[in-house]
Order: structure tokens, then sequence, then C-alpha cells
């Protein structure tokens, strides 16, 4: 008799009819968005504030160069020592003074420029003051020595690689970080889904132990269905969340956006400043473009292809091993000994996908574990986008179905005799005793 | 075919540890059969064979003329001794689901669980969850479950275990109507004074062995000892009590009685009859009470532990 659809149909209403669960899908999403808003609107507040620099130059070459920017006020004070300057701009309520000592000679100034404030001034304040203080210096340096600014402006080139594949493939570096986008949120969903929903079956069955049903239940099923069913249902409970998180997430994130008129994507972050240091270097006009060639080069079929079987195998490698541990233990406490060997090649996956895979995604490190099992749906994932050749596709996963089976059937061991063993905490020593049972 | 189940020397090893060694048991169709044992003598271990969730080393177990085999689960009812529903669900649906498990639609299950919890009184609680019960409460809902299917073997591990006594022989005679209706019992208990009142047939199993088997009456004809237990009066006791012992095995007894006998038990030689014990007392003493020692169950079953 098959039960699998009635197990998988129990498990399912129950994980999704559960207050806790219900309140987590939708609070999460809420909570995200307003996070993302807090800080958005934080980091609008701290641009917008106005803040006046006064500058004391005594060398008369440096001062002129200062122009007034979007957020900074700059005002010359002339005539006045270093002391009354830094009594006025106190008085003022200024940011800061630069002051800039007059020097024999002019263009080495390198010692001489200093900047007083109340509160220490940031890292960007500082070093865009160098930087202009520099340029300026250099240029007087350059006409000193009789040279023609303009025409070393003229002289610049800009260069852009056009890159093309052997086969013909148009590529830029627009398209390596959209495709290092598409392998990361990747690998990184799968890894994300396998610890929640992975935790959620190991709970599940130990509160099927723990409220002592679990012989009623094998009475009337196989536990290898029981578990495939536990197995089956909370994943369809869990991807059930994450559309709902992902749908309410979307519409909360632009409710928010309209309603606060806050441009979320003002929130800088370091993948963004690559992203936008690329889009610096090729040309505005080309960027739409890249940006859609390299969309089109994505190998999207590949990707869904590979996602959908690499996801559902991975997936359900660590879930049976989840599905062991709640079986060997009688309480969540115990699980930690057994945690451990099925985080770390987690972990691992995920720090080798994110450090080497974009160095140099097809180099021996990410190829080698991209045909790991218990590594290999993160990583590969990670590769895909670049272009991994078919039969290292197949071969590796061929290799995480072999092991997925080998774990399916060691966990169904674990499980059958794990599931009927009250009071004691199991050692590894034991749990190989009962794969002999 | 009068056995409804034959175990034909069943074996389980568990790693170094026997747990069942070489067991045979028949349990006739009909009949109230009390598996017995002390605690870890392998009763567990042999009901879970006999309801496939373990497999045995070898030997092999017959349902009804046939192997056993994974669709015979639905001829089996299990209530195991560690027992339990899920705590969140409600009572109603977590029925339903149990039934639909054993093999039951979906409307069968609701009209049988209608009829039980009538019966039971319990209707109320449909749509309360098992966590807002009493822990007899849940008791009886797992009772109503186990039986639902109306399986041909039913297997109760310690079911009066969490009743109060008003409910235990609610219960009890619950079983008793289900062997009426053709169901084959099998019970394991401690509680010797269930197996007195209900079992027909016994098996008793120490230490992985079984060392005891067959109908209770003649189990007790066999552990009889010949012994009898008499009450009377004589005019002269001191020197009558001195004959008898010198005669017989002579065992001190206590009973309740109306006259203030003289108690005894006398245990009598193989060719000795009671008629004989009987001739002699009545020429000598006024008889008020003589009756046949029979062992009871508790006896038999600390007499076979400790002789094992």
């Amino acid at each position: 008799m098959n039960h699998l659809p009635l197990i998988i149909k129990r498990e399912y209403l129950n994980k999704v009819r559960n207050r806790s669960f219900i309140v987590m899908t939708f609070l999460s999403p809420m909570i995200m968005i307003a996070l993302i808003a807090v800080v958005a609107y934080l980091s609008q507040i701290n641009n917008d504030k106005q803040r006046t620099i006064s500058i004391l130059d005594e060398t008369g070459v440096v001062g002129e160069i200062f122009e007034n920017a979007d957020h900074t006020t700059y005002t010359l004070i002339n005539d006045a020592g270093l002391e009354t300057a830094k009594e006025l701009v106190r008085a003022k309520g200024d940011f800061g003074l630069l002051y800039i000592m007059k020097s024999p000679d002019t263009l080495n100034l390198v010692e001489s420029i200093n900047f007083y404030s109340d509160d220490s001034p940031s890292v960007s304040i500082i070093s865009g003051l160098e930087r202009r203080i520099e340029k300026r210096l250099s240029d007087l340096k350059l006409q000193n020595e009789g040279v023609d600014i303009e025409q070393i402006r003229a002289s610049k080139t800009k260069v852009a690689i056009a890159q093309e594949t052997f086969s013909g493939e148009k590529t830029s570096k627009i398209d390596s970080y959209l495709k290092l986008a598409f392998g990361g949120a990747a690998g990184y969903l799968l890894f994300m889904f396998i610890i929640i929903y992975g935790n959620m079956i190991m709970r599940s069955v130990i509160e099927e132990k723990t409220s002592r049903i679990i012989e009623v239940i094998i009475s009337s099923v196989k536990p290898i269905q029981l578990m495939m069913g536990k197995i089956i249902g909370t994943s369809l409970a869990g991807v059930t969340q994450f559309v709902i998180w992902i749908i309410l997430g979307g519409v909360l994130l632009f409710v928010v956006s309209a309603i606060f008129g806050i441009d979320l994507m003002q929130i800088q972050s370091p993948q963004q400043d690559m992203i936008n240091q690329a889009m610096a270097e090729s040309d505005a006009q080309n960027i739409a473009q890249d940006l859609i060639t390299g969309f089109v080069n994505l190998p999207i079929l590949n990707l869904c292809i590979a996602f959908l079987f690499f996801f559902l195998g991975g997936y359900l490698l660590y879930s049976s091993l989840y599905a062991a541990i709640g079986a060997a233990v009688d309480n969540e406490t115990d699980t930690q000994q057994f945690m451990m060997p099925i985080i770390m090649p987690l972990v691992l996956a995920v720090y080798v996908g994110v450090f080497t895979v974009i160095e140099d995604p097809h180099g021996t490190i990410s190829t080698v574990f991209s045909f790991i099992p218990l590594t290999s749906p993160v990583v590969m994932l990670m590769r895909i986008p670049f272009g991994v050749p078919i039969w290292q596709q197949l071969l590796s996963f061929a290799l995480l179905v072999c092991t997925f089976i080998f774990t399916v059937w060691f966990a169904a061991k674990i499980y059958r005799v794990g599931i009927l063993m009250y009071g004691k905490k199991p050692t590894y020593k034991e749990l190989w005793k009962w794969l002999k049972y | 075919m009068n056995n409804l189940l034959v175990a034909n020397s069943v074996s389980k090893n568990f790693g170094n540890f026997k747990a069942l060694n070489n067991i045979s048991i028949e349990v006739p169709k009909g009949s109230i059969f009390g598996l017995l044992g002390p605690n870890g003598a392998g009763k567990t271990t042999l009901i879970r064979i006999i309801n496939q969730i373990t497999m045995p080393d070898s030997g092999e177990i017959i349902l009804d003329g046939s192997p056993l085999k994974p669709h015979n689960i639905k001829d089996i009812g299990y209530l195991p001794e560690e027992r339990g529903l899920y705590k969140s669900m409600k009572v109603g649906e977590q029925a339903l689901y149990l039934a639909q498990l054993k093999g039951l639609s979906k409307q069968e299950a609701k009209e049988r669980l209608t009829y039980w919890f009538d019966k039971l009184d319990i209707g109320d609680w449909w749509n309360k969850k098992i966590q807002e019960l009493s822990k007899g409460q849940a008791q009886k809902i797992q009772f109503v479950v186990t039986v639902l299917h109306r399986p041909k073997l039913l297997i109760f591990d310690e079911p009066f275990s969490g009743f109060d006594p008003i409910n235990a022989s609610l219960i009890k005679d619950e079983i008793l109507q289900l062997r009426d209706e053709g169901a084959t019992v099998i019970f394991s208990t401690h509680r010797m004074e269930s197996v007195e009142e209900m079992c027909d047939h016994i098996a008793l199993i120490h230490k992985s062995n079984k060392v005891l088997d067959g109908k209770l009456t003649d189990i007790k004809r066999q552990f009889k000892t010949n012994t009898f237990e008499v009450g009377f009066q004589s005019s002269n006791p001191e020197e009558f009590t001195q004959l008898i012992k010198e005669k017989f095995d002579v065992f001190p007894a206590t009973f309740k009685n109306l006259n203030d006998d003289i108690k005894m038990n006398i245990k009598l030689p193989q060719e000795i009859s009671s008629n004989d014990l009987l001739n002699f007392l009545t020429s000598r003493a006024e008889i008020h009470h003589f009756v046949e020692v029979i062992p009871s169950a508790n006896d038999i079953f600390i007499q076979t532990v400790k002789n094992n």
C-alpha cells in the first residue's frame, strides 16, 4: 500500500498550519524590508547632512580649487592667523578647518597641511581633500616644467577590451558580474534552504519520537516511506514559504520605496561597488547593451535544469542526513555532536564558492569541489553560469545521485533503528552497529 | 486451521545480543493470548516482528495460514507500550489519518469513528487537540484508533496503563466484546490479575527463550502440587494435628472462615488421592473447608522465572 501521498499531505498541512510557521512566513519579509528601509533612511539622512569646511590657505595656490559640492560648502578665510581662524570656525559651528601652512617651497607641501575638527573626520572626507590637493599640486608642478596641461588631458585614452570566446560568444565584465550574481544566488539559496528546512525535518522526527507516536505509525507504514514523506512534505512547505517570502518581499519593497520615496538602490554594498566600477569603465551607452547580451549569454537553459537537479539532489542528500540525526537522538540538545559533520562541508562549499570560484571558476580547487558530492551542489551551481562542460555536469550529478542513494539508504537504516531507541545518547560507534541490525 | 497466528522458530539478534532464541508460539483463533515475561525478555521484539516493524533473522510468522506479507498490516491492530499521538493535531483529523494509513477510506473511517466516539461518549472531542486532553482521554482515542479497521489480530501491550479503574474495566469489556465478535487478541502485560481474568492461552518468555506455553488451565494443572487447603474442628486438636503432620507434608494456611478452625495446607504424595485425605479427615474431625490449591498466574510466573 502506498501511503506516501497521505504522509506528505499530513506533513505539509501540519507545517503550514503551524502558528509559528505562519508568523515566520509573514513576519520575516516585513522585518527584512523594515530593516532595509531603516538602513536606507539613515544613510540618506547621513548623506543629506550639510557641512561647511573652512580653508585657511597661506600659500594662496591651493584654496581656490575647492568648489562647493552637494553636501559640502567650502569657505575661504583670508588674512587671519591659525588661532583666530580656529576660533572663528568653532564660533560658526563649521565642520572643520583645513590649514595649509606657508612653506618656502610652494609645491612641496607634503608635511604642512593640517585638518582641525571637533569630531574626527571620516576617511572619505580626508582622502577627498587629499586627492584634490594632490591633483592641484601635480598640475602646478607640470606647469612649472612648462608642460601644457590641456595637452595631457587631451592625450588621455580609454580602452575597453571586447571579449569574445573562440566560439564567437561576446562577453564583457558586466557579464562576469552577472554570472557571479546568478551562481552565488543559486548556491547560497541552496545553502539556506538546506539549513532551514533540514533542521525542520530533524525537529519533526524528534517530535514523533518524543510524542511516542512513532511505533503506532510504523506499524502501518514502512519507516523509509515515513522518512521520505517527511522530507518531501517539509520541503513543499519550505518552497511555499520561500515563494511567499519572495512575493511578499517584492511587494513590500515596492510599497515601502513608493511611500517613503527612498531610493533603496542607494544602499551601497561591496558587490555594487564592483558593478559601479565596471559600469564606470565602460561607456554608458554600452552598459545596457552589455547587460542584455550578458543576460542572453548566460546559459539560461543549462542553469535552470542544473539548478533544479543539483538543488534537488543536494537538498535530498542533506535532508536525509538530518532525518537520520533526528532519529538517532531523543531531544534537540543531543543533536550537536552529529550536526558538525553536516554543517562543515556545507560551510566549506560556500567558502570555496565565494573565494575560489570568483577568482577562477575553472581552476583545480573549484573543479575538484564541484565533484565532491557533499560540496558539489553548491559549488557546481556557482560554477555553471561561467559555462561548465556538460560531461563535467553529468559526472558530478551522477556522483551526487550515487551518494544520495547511499545516504538515503544509510539514513533509512539509522532511522529505522533509531526511532525505536529511547533513553540513551548514541555514539558514532553505536550508529555503526545499527547499520548491521 | 485453528491457529490465527503461528510463529515458527523465530530468532533475532541485535549485534551480539540475542533478543529472541528460536521462539515458536501458536495463537488459536478467537482466543486471548497472554504474552508474558519479565522486563527485557524479548516480548516487544516478538511483537514488533509480528507487526513487521523488525524483520526476524530466521524463522517465519504465519498469519491465517499464509506467511506474513506487507499487505497484512491492515489485518493487525497494534497498541504499543510506548504510545502517543501527535500533540498539536486535532483528535478527529488525527484519527482519520491513522485509520487511512491502515487502509480505510476516508468515508469509512469517518463512519466508524462516529460510531466509536458515540459508544465511548467522546464525540465532543473531535475538534480538540491531543494536548488539551488528559492522559486517560488520549489513551481512549488511541484504543479506538487501534481497533477501528477491524483487524483479525489485535495486539495490546499494557493496554490498561494510564486508565482509572472505571475506564480500565470499560476497555476490558470492549476487548472481550471484540474477541466475541471474532477477533484474536495478543495481550502483553505485567498485571497478572488481568491475565487471570482474560487470557485463555499464555506463553512465557524469559531471557529470549520461551519457557512456558499452553492453555492457562493446562498450565495450572501442570503446576498444581496436589496440595489441599483444609479447615476443621476437632475435639483434640493438638493430637490430631500431630497425627496429620506425621502422615503428610503440612504448611501453614491463611484464609477467611466463620468458624474458629484449624487451618492448614496439606500436600499429598502422588499415590494418595483427595478422597483418601478426605476420608482420613472426616473420620476424625468436622470439616468446614476443603479446597484444592490452584496456582495463580502470578505464582506460575514467579516460579518459572526463578527456576530458569
